[in-house]
C-alpha cells in the first residue's frame, strides 16, 4: 500500500484523528467510482445477455423488417448513423478548430465582442439538445430547405457539439508553452506559420481526443433528430448527403416500443452495436493522444 | 518543422480515412435481399418496374401497418424507398400540409384547424380507412371482479374530477372490493388518448392527470401486470400480442356488453371504442406512379396486411370502400 511508503515519523506527526479521516476520505472516492463501474457493468451485462441471441450478422447484414424480428436487422441504422456521425465530423471539426485557434491566437480579450463570444461558446455547451432540433427543424430544413435528410442532420449534430470541441481545442492550444511560440517568432516565422506549424501539430493529441470525444455524444443522440425526420422504418441505406435516413438510437428506440418480444432482444442487441462503434472511437481517441503526446 | 506537419497530415489522412470508409461503406453497400425473396419482382401486374421515395410520416398506432405494407411492397417493387416516420398523428399532418410527405397516418380524422392549414398551402388530400382498432380496456389477472364495465364507471375513473378522489375500486361501485386503482395510460400526444378521452369523458383531452402515462405501451402492460389493482388501456394489437399476462374488459355502452374482438369490432359493436384508422395521401403524390403504386399494392392487400401485422381488417364493405375511394382518387 501507498500509505507505508510515507516516513513513519510523518504519520506519527499527524494528529491522532487524521488517519481515520483519511481512510474515510479514500472509502468515499473508492465508493463514487465504484459506483460509476457497477452502473456501467450492470449495464453492459443486461444487454449483453439480453441481446446475445441475436448478436451476429443478421444485424448489420438485413434490413429492418417489421413483420419478422427473426429476419430484422439494422443495416439502414448502422450506415445511417456513419453517414450522419462523417458529415458532422466533416462540418464540426475544421469550424472547432479554427474558432479555438482565433480565441486563442488572435482575440483580443479586452475587446467586449470578444469576451461575449467567450461567454456564450459557454453556454452553448450547455443548452439541451432538443433545442437544437428545434432550431434545426425551422432554419435547416425548412427555411435553407435542406429538407429531411442526412445533411441536415449532421449540421444539427455538427452544432450540438461545435462548443465542446472548440473548448476542447483551446485548451490543448493553451497547453502549448509560450516559449515555443517565441522561439518560432524570433527566427523569423509569421503568426501564421508559428501557429501551422508549431503549436497545431504540439496540440493535435488534445484537439482529437476533444473532437471524438464530441462526436461520441452525437452519435447517441435521438432526440434532436426525432425532429429532423430520421423515420422510425426504412429499408435503404442512405445513397448520399439529401437521402432519408434512420439512426442507430431511434431504431433502438422504436424496436423496444414493440409489443413482440423478439424486437426487445433486437433492440439490446443493436445498443451492443452502438456502444461497440462508441469504444472504437474512445480507442481511438486514447490512441492518438499516446501516440502523439508530447512533453516539454 | 517536417516532423510536425507530419504529425498533422497524419492525423488528418486517418481522420479522412474513418470518414470516406464510413461514407464509402454507405454507397457501396447493395441492400441485400431482406428476407431471401426481396429481389426479383415476382408478380407484377402492371409490369415495369419503378423507382423513388415514397414518404410516410404520422400516428405511431398506424405505422406498424403501414411498415408492414412498404416491406410487402418492397418484395414487389424493390426500388421504391417507403419510409415509415411516427411523429405522431398531430405532428403527421404538421408535416403532410406543409407539403413535405406524401402520405399521411391517422389514428383519427383530420381537425378543422389541420384541415386549414392543408388549404393555405394548397395540399388537398382524401381520407382512406385502412384497419379498424379496438380501444381495449385491460385489467390484471388477478382481478375476478371487474369482467364488464359501463362507460359511466369508465368516466368515473377517467374524468378530470376523479383526480385524487377516485382511488379505490370499491367508489366505481360498492360489489367490488376495496383494492386501491392503480390508472396506467398513454400520453397526451397520443391519438389513442384524444380518442379515448373523447368516447369516455366526452371531451377530447379531458383527463385526470394522476395516472401513469407512458408513450410506450409495454409500460402499461407491465403496470397493469404488476399491480392488482391496475387498469389500463391501449390499442387491440397490443393486448393480442399480451393476452397471455393481461385481462380484456368487456364494455357496456348501453346495449349489454361487448368484449373486444375482430368480430365485434369489424360489426361496429363493440361501441363506443372501435375506431377506425385512417391514411391520407395528398392528391399532388398519387400522380407520381411509385405513389400510385403502393397505394394500390396496399389496398389490393389490406386484409393479408393486417392479418400479418395483427391488425383488425376491414370488413367486406369497408374494403370495397377502400377500393372505390382509391379508384375516385386517382381520377382526381
Amino acid at each position: 500500500m501507498a500509505v507505508l511508503s510515507t516516513p513513519r515519523s510523518a504519520v506519527e506527526l499527524a494528529s491522532k484523528g487524521r488517519p481515520v479521516k483519511e481512510i474515510l476520505f479514500r472509502t468515499v472516492l473508492l465508493a463514487s467510482l465504484a459506483l460509476a463501474l457497477i452502473f456501467l457493468i450492470a449495464l453492459l451485462t443486461f444487454v449483453l445477455t439480453e441481446g446475445w441471441p441475436r448478436l451476429d450478422a443478421r444485424l448489420w447484414e438485413n434490413m429492418p423488417s417489421i413483420r419478422n424480428p427473426e429476419i430484422a436487422g439494422a443495416q439502414s441504422a448502422i450506415t445511417g448513423t456513419l453517414w450522419v456521425i462523417s458529415l458532422t465530423a466533416v462540418f464540426t471539426i475544421p469550424t472547432g478548430i479554427a474558432a479555438a485557434i482565433y480565441l486563442e491566437e488572435y482575440a483580443d480579450r479586452t475587446r467586449w465582442y470578444n469576451r461575449v463570444i467567450e461567454l456564450n461558446i459557454q453556454n452553448l455547451a450547455a443548452i439541451p439538445s432538443i433545442v437544437y432540433g428545434i432550431l434545426g427543424l425551422g432554419i435547416i430544413a425548412r427555411t435553407i430547405g435542406l429538407g429531411f435528410s442526412v445533411i441536415t442532420a449532421s449540421i444539427t449534430l455538427g452544432l450540438l457539439v461545435l462548443p465542446i470541441v472548440i473548448i476542447a481545442s483551446r485548451e490543448a492550444i493553451r497547453a502549448v508553452p509560450p516559449s515555443i511560440r517565441e522561439g518560432s517568432l524570433a527566427l523569423g516565422a509569421t503568426q501564421w506559420q508559428t501557429i501551422y506549424r508549431q503549436v497545431l501539430p504540439a496540440s493535435i493529441p488534445g484537439i482529437a481526443t476533444g473532437s471524438i470525444l464530441a462526436l461520441s455524444r452525437a452519435i447517441g443522440e435521438a432526440a434532436p433528430l426525432i425532429m429532423l425526420g430520421a423515420v422510425s422504418f426504412i429499408r435503404f441505406n442512405p445513397d448520399g448527403i439529401f437521402a432519408s435516413y434512420t439512426v442507430l438510437p431511434i431504431q433502438i428506440f422504436n424496436w423496444i416500443s414493440q409489443s413482440r418480444e423478439g424486437f426487445h432482444v433486437l433492440a439490446a442487441a443493436a445498443i451492443v452495436i452502438l456502444l461497440l462503434i462508441l469504444l472504437l472511437m474512445n480507442s481511438v481517441a486514447i490512441w492518438l493522444r499516446n501516440r502523439y503526446q508530447k512533453r516539454w | 518543422m517536417t516532423r510536425g506537419q507530419r504529425r498533422l497530415s497524419a492525423v488528418a489522412t486517418a481522420a479522412i480515412v474513418v470518414g470516406l470508409s464510413a461514407a464509402c461503406g454507405g454507397t457501396n453497400t447493395t441492400p441485400p435481399a431482406g428476407d431471401g425473396a426481396a429481389s426479383a419482382p415476382a408478380s407484377q401486374g402492371a409490369g415495369a418496374e419503378l423507382a423513388g421515395q415514397v414518404k410516410v410520416d404520422g400516428s405511431s398506432t398506424v405505422a406498424p401497418l403501414t411498415s408492414a405494407a412498404a416491406e410487402f411492397f418492397s418484395e414487389e417493387q424493390a426500388k421504391v424507398n417507403v419510409t415509415v416516420g411516427t411523429s405522431g398523428t398531430g405532428g403527421g399532418f404538421e408535416k403532410f400540409c406543409n407539403g413535405e410527405t406524401d402520405i399521411s397516418n391517422a389514428s383519427r380524422p383530420i381537425k378543422d384547424e389541420e384541415k386549414a392549414a392543408c388549404d393555405a398551402k394548397g395540399v388537398k388530400y382524401t381520407e382512406l380507412t385502412v384497419a379498424t382498432d379496438a380501444l381495449t380496456v385491460v385489467v390484471n389477472k388477478e382481478n375476478t371482479w371487474a369482467t364488464c364495465l359501463t362507460v359511466d364507471q369508465l368516466k368515473k375513473m377517467w374524468e378530470p374530477g376523479a383526480e385524487k378522489k377516485i382511488t379505490s375500486w370499491n367508489q366505481i361501485d360498492p360489489k367490488f372490493p376495496n383494492e386501491p386503482l392503480k390508472l396506467f395510460g398513454p400520453g397526451t400526444d397520443s391519438g389513442t388518448f384524444d380518442y379515448f378521452t373523447d368516447e369516455i369523458n366526452g371531451e377530447e383531452g379531458a383527463s385526470r392527470k394522476d395516472y401513469s402515462p407512458s408513450e410506450d405501451d409495454n409500460v402499461t402492460v407491465q403496470g397493469v401486470e404488476g399491480s392488482k389493482g391496475g387498469l389500463g388501456y391501449f390499442g387491440y394489437t397490443y393486448f393480442e400480442e399480451n393476452a397471455a399476462k393481461l385481462k380484456a374488459v368487456e364494455i357496456d355502452g348501453g346495449k349489454g356488453c361487448v368484449a373486444p374482438s375482430v368480430e365485434t369490432a369489424q360489426n361496429g359493436t363493440y361501441a363506443p371504442l372501435a375506431r377506425a384508422l385512417f391514411i391520407y395521401p395528398s392528391t399532388a403524390a398519387v400522380k407520381r406512379p411509385e405513389v400510385a403504386a403502393f397505394l394500390d399494392y396496399y389496398a389490393t392487400n389490406i386484409n393479408k396486411i393486417a392479418t400479418d401485422s395483427k391488425f383488425i381488417p376491414l370488413n367486406a364493405e369497408q374494403e370495397s370502400k377502400l377500393k372505390a375511394d382509391l379508384a375516385t382518387l386517382k381520377t382526381q
